[in-house]
């Protein structure tokens, strides 16, 4: 009865790695199966996730104008300290003033795309776009001032 | 037809015209090690990149395709690569062994490769006892694996080299059992020999049983001599991060790298030779059309063909089954395949006395 | 200097002192900080007769990053992103334990559909986390292709995230109160997909790896944590459930809406590696069991309490604790009545796992400890924090 056993142990044996040969077997002859994404190449087809967090953008319409009020909320819910505000007085045409921001100050490096700016924001300004070749040689480059040159605030957003 | 012996002939006709037959022998000599040396070259090259294939292929993966066309520069590249590295010796380390090691491992590789039969009277070497050259030198191997660890002055170098040395020593016993199988069925240690007594039939079946089962014990056995999935013990990266070559960088890395590939290519080479009957074209019986047909492909590629198919089923098993562990390593060989392939042998023995294979 | 001369002077009678020491004359190694095996930064000083393990001594810190000291300078909304970097394997289960601790301090009610979608998230993330655990187990005892065949399954699951989230790893998703974003209206049919798609696969694990012999041998007898070492040393999660303790929080003290799906606790009472093993393999099943039957039932409705834009906990201390995929997390807030926590305290699983590994290890085999380590799941940033 021993060498029944062990006759059976050995045969038990090899026919789990015979298994194990086929799963794998089965997988070098079907190329079908591959998964690999060939990233640089697929560029121009690849589509980011819609929600994807990428970078946070003040969002401009077509006349260079932007919801931002400067109320800093966004860079209150930061917990990295990554949005800087430079607020500035504008004068209305009536001659009154005008808090507005001068400049949205972004540090992309310290940014770790935890969007809470993005929901602490009242007027929807600011969203994340879905960039990711964030990749600069430079460190000072990651600090970005989001507002456009000459851009100032839509009418009616207060 | 074109074949590798008539090019050999050739060459040694022409030696012997022209020059005295001292001289002959020394230009055929020269020519067979810059032979030696270019296939080593090419079969490191593409051993490494079909060793990436293969895995890349069972992993889902695409596998090397960026340098040259289907990447099939890739291995050189990596070549170019390590010669232009460093290759650092450590402070503490014995630096004359150290340095010797990968040469070692080299020329036990170069030295296995004098008794095979490539095609058709292409051989370098037909000497009388093939078989047992084989077996003896590639025992060498396990020196340069011993000195290395040793000499790198680090404890996971010296781990590996020690289990490798448990390794090789026990497998030898049963990969040799599994050798004399044959020699018992062929009588004879001559590798052109056994060769020839598979023309009617390749010994894996002419002689059913025993060789069957010491056909998979042979592969198993080499399988672990060569230091290979499952039985990398020696350089086990998730326990000793590279074994006996931690230590190792640049070209003298390489050279380690490159033995182990020509180790599993003559290992394969000699099971192809054993069992599957080298350059013996397949033959099915009576069957005349087919024989002939058979016949018109070239020895060579029967045997090359042969040795990269065992290669892959090596492969094949390093990228499919996880790692052995030590004391199960060697639990496998002595209470395993030991015992199996001695009643094995016996076995053999008697049917080949009574004359029971085909 | 005087020091020094003064060593050098004496050298020759202090060697004969240290040899006699214990431990002198071991076979010390180092497996770590920067090895194959240690997924991280762990260090382990093992010390060897031969082969077989005396001693493992785990060394931390290499990764430490005080999250404790950072959430107490952020307020309430924001610290629970920085959980996400503990064990960034379970991001979203983090987020949850510290999402309820301050709703449990602030007493808010979160909505059906965020509690309903807060479970579903979790589970997914548990399956992630196991599919990672299974090939980097695999990998650590020689088999490399399991690794790439659990990251195919885990893509899928980083996809669902993804469109969901807006990000792959630290999603930062749950928010004090409820979620922070709805969810995608692809969601349902990409988990569905998913489901069938894991379904066909699981049973590739074990034709591969699990009922692989070398694995069985491997894995069987080896890293034995009895029942009483594994209370002992504080185990929990998988670790402890294959040494047959039960104690899935999900199961004992319910949160969410576990007490409303039907799932099995799972208990193994093997004691070993392999037991530890199968616990995994059969939870990733019961996640998908739970996944099935809440994700067409999800509730219509809000996604998010509401709150003020500045959360204050009143004076006090508050304590939550979730399953994550390692075990017990616990989180121990006291506040002073201001926005940020006044103290905060992670009771991470990992940490009391691998203080069980020098009890499992001792007198076996190094190629084990590897085996061993690989079943304790050990996330090194959720030990160091």
């Amino acid at each position: 009865m021993f060498i029944v056993n062990y006759i059976k142990e050995v045969f038990g044996a090899i026919k789990s790695l015979l298994i194990g040969m086929r799963r794998t077997g089965y997988y070098f002859t079907h190329h079908k199966e591959i998964i690999t994404e060939q990233y640089p190449d697929n560029r121009n087809t690849l589509v980011m996730a819609d929600r994807f967090k990428g970078e946070v953008v003040l969002t401009h319409d077509e006349q260079n104008e932007h919801a931002c009020t400067g109320c800093t909320a966004c860079e209150l819910a930061c917990p990295n300290a990554t949005i800087k505000i430079v607020t500035k007085f504008d004068i209305t045409p009536e001659g009154k003033k005008k808090k507005a921001i001068d400049k949205f100050v972004y540090h992309l490096e310290l940014c770790t795309m935890c969007n809470l700016c993005i929901v602490a924001c009242p007027t929807d300004a600011i969203k994340m776009a879905q960039t990711f070749e964030h990749s600069v040689y430079d460190r000072n480059e990651l600090i970005k001032i989001l507002n456009k040159p000459d851009s100032k605030i839509r009418a009616g957003i207060e | 037809m074109w074949s590798l012996s008539n090019i050999s002939s050739a060459i040694h006709n022409w030696l012997n015209q022209t020059f005295n037959p001292t001289w002959a022998m020394i230009i055929e000599m020269f020519i067979a090690g810059i032979a030696v040396i270019g296939l080593f070259a090419l079969l490191g090259l593409v051993l490494v990149l079909m060793e990436r294939r293969v895995a890349a292929w069972m992993q889902i993966r695409l596998g090397p395709n960026r340098v040259g066309p289907f990447g099939l520069l890739q291995s050189a590249a990596d070549t170019v690569k390590l010669l232009v590295k460093e290759g650092m010796t450590p402070n503490g380390a014995d630096k004359f062994l150290f340095n010797l090691a990968p040469f070692i491992a080299m020329m036990v590789a170069m030295l296995l490769m004098a008794p095979i039969a490539f095609a058709k009277d292409f051989q370098l070497w037909n000497l009388n006892i093939g078989v047992l050259y084989v077996t003896a030198v590639s025992s060498i191997m396990v020196v340069s694996i011993l000195m290395a660890g040793w000499a790198s002055n680090n404890k996971y170098s010296l781990m590996g080299a020690m289990r490798s040395g448990a390794q090789i020593v026990s497998y030898e016993l049963s990969a040799g059992l599994s050798i004399l199988t044959i020699v018992v069925f062929t009588g004879s240690l001559n590798i052109a020999d056994i060769i020839n007594a598979q023309s009617n039939g390749w010994w894996i079946f002419k002689g059913h049983i025993p060789v069957l089962i010491s056909f998979v014990i042979f592969i198993v056995a080499v399988t672990a001599e060569t230091n290979r999935a499952p039985f990398d013990l020696a350089e086990a990266e998730s326990e000793l991060t590279a074994g006996f070559h931690t230590e190792y960088s640049g070209m003298k890395f390489a050279l380690f790298f490159l033995a182990e590939y020509i180790n599993v290519f003559i290992v394969c080479a000699i099971g192809a030779t054993l069992f599957l009957g080298g350059w013996m074209p397949f033959h099915i019986g009576h069957w005349k059309a087919f024989n002939q047909v058979m016949d018109y492909i070239p020895t060579s590629i029967w045997f090359f063909g042969k040795t990269f198919f065992l290669i892959f089923v090596i492969m094949w098993f390093r990228w499919t089954f996880p790692r052995l562990r030590i004391d199960q390593l060697l639990n496998l060989e002595w209470k395993y395949l030991l015992p199996i392939s001695m009643f094995n042998l016996l076995l053999a023995t008697a049917i080949a006395i009574l004359g029971w294979h085909f | 200097m005087f020091r020094e001369t003064e060593i050098l002077k004496t050298g020759s009678q202090i060697l004969p002192i240290k040899q006699n020491l214990e431990g002198a004359g071991d076979f010390v190694i180092n497996v770590g900080p920067q090895h194959p095996a240690t997924h991280g930064v762990l260090h382990l000083v093992i010390t060897l007769n031969g082969e077989t393990i005396k001693k493992v001594e785990p060394h931390l810190g290499y990764i430490h990053r005080s999250i404790e000291k950072m959430c107490e300078r952020l307020n309430f909304r924001q610290f629970i992103y920085v959980t996400s970097r503990m064990d960034y394997l379970s991001a979203h289960i983090n987020n949850h334990a510290c999402a309820m601790c301050v709703e449990k301090g602030m007493q808010l009610e979160v909505p059906d559909r965020a509690q309903v979608i807060r479970v579903i998230m979790d589970e997914l993330t548990r399956i992630a986390s196991h599919e990672l655990w299974w090939g980097a187990m695999a990998m650590d005892i020689g088999a490399f292709t399991p690794f790439f065949h659990a990251f195919r399954e885990r893509e899928k699951i980083n996809e669902i995230m993804e469109e969901t989230c807006g990000a792959r790893l630290t999603m930062n998703y749950y928010v004090p109160g409820g979620l922070m974003a709805d969810l995608h209206p692809n969601f349902q049919k990409k988990v569905k997909e998913f489901i069938t798609l894991f379904k066909l696969k699981i049973d590739e694990y074990d034709e591969l790896v699990t009922g692989n012999i070398i694995f069985i041998n491997r894995m069987k007898g080896v890293g034995i944590l009895s029942k009483e070492d594994a209370v002992s040393y504080g185990c929990s999660g998988p670790a402890a459930r294959g040494s047959s303790v039960s104690n899935d929080i999900r199961k004992l003290y319910p949160y969410a809406v576990y007490d409303k799906v039907q799932f099995d606790e799972i208990l193994e009472t093997g004691c070993d590696s392999l037991a530890r093993y199968m616990v995994r393999i059969r939870e990733m099943k019961q996640s998908i069991h739970i996944i099935e039957q809440l994700i067409d039932n999800i509730p219509e409705g809000e996604f998010q309490a509401k709150t003020k834009a500045v959360l204050k906990l009143p004076k006090g201390e508050f304590y939550s604790r979730v399953e994550t995929a390692r075990g017990e997390l616990g989180v121990y807030i006291v506040s002073e009545g201001a926005t940020t926590p006044y103290r905060i305290k992670f009771r991470s699983p990992g940490f009391s796992n691998l203080s069980a590994l020098d009890k499992m290890a001792r007198g076996s085999k190094l190629g084990d400890l590897v085996a061993m380590m690989g079943t304790l799941d050990l996330v090194i940033p959720d030990i160091d924090r």
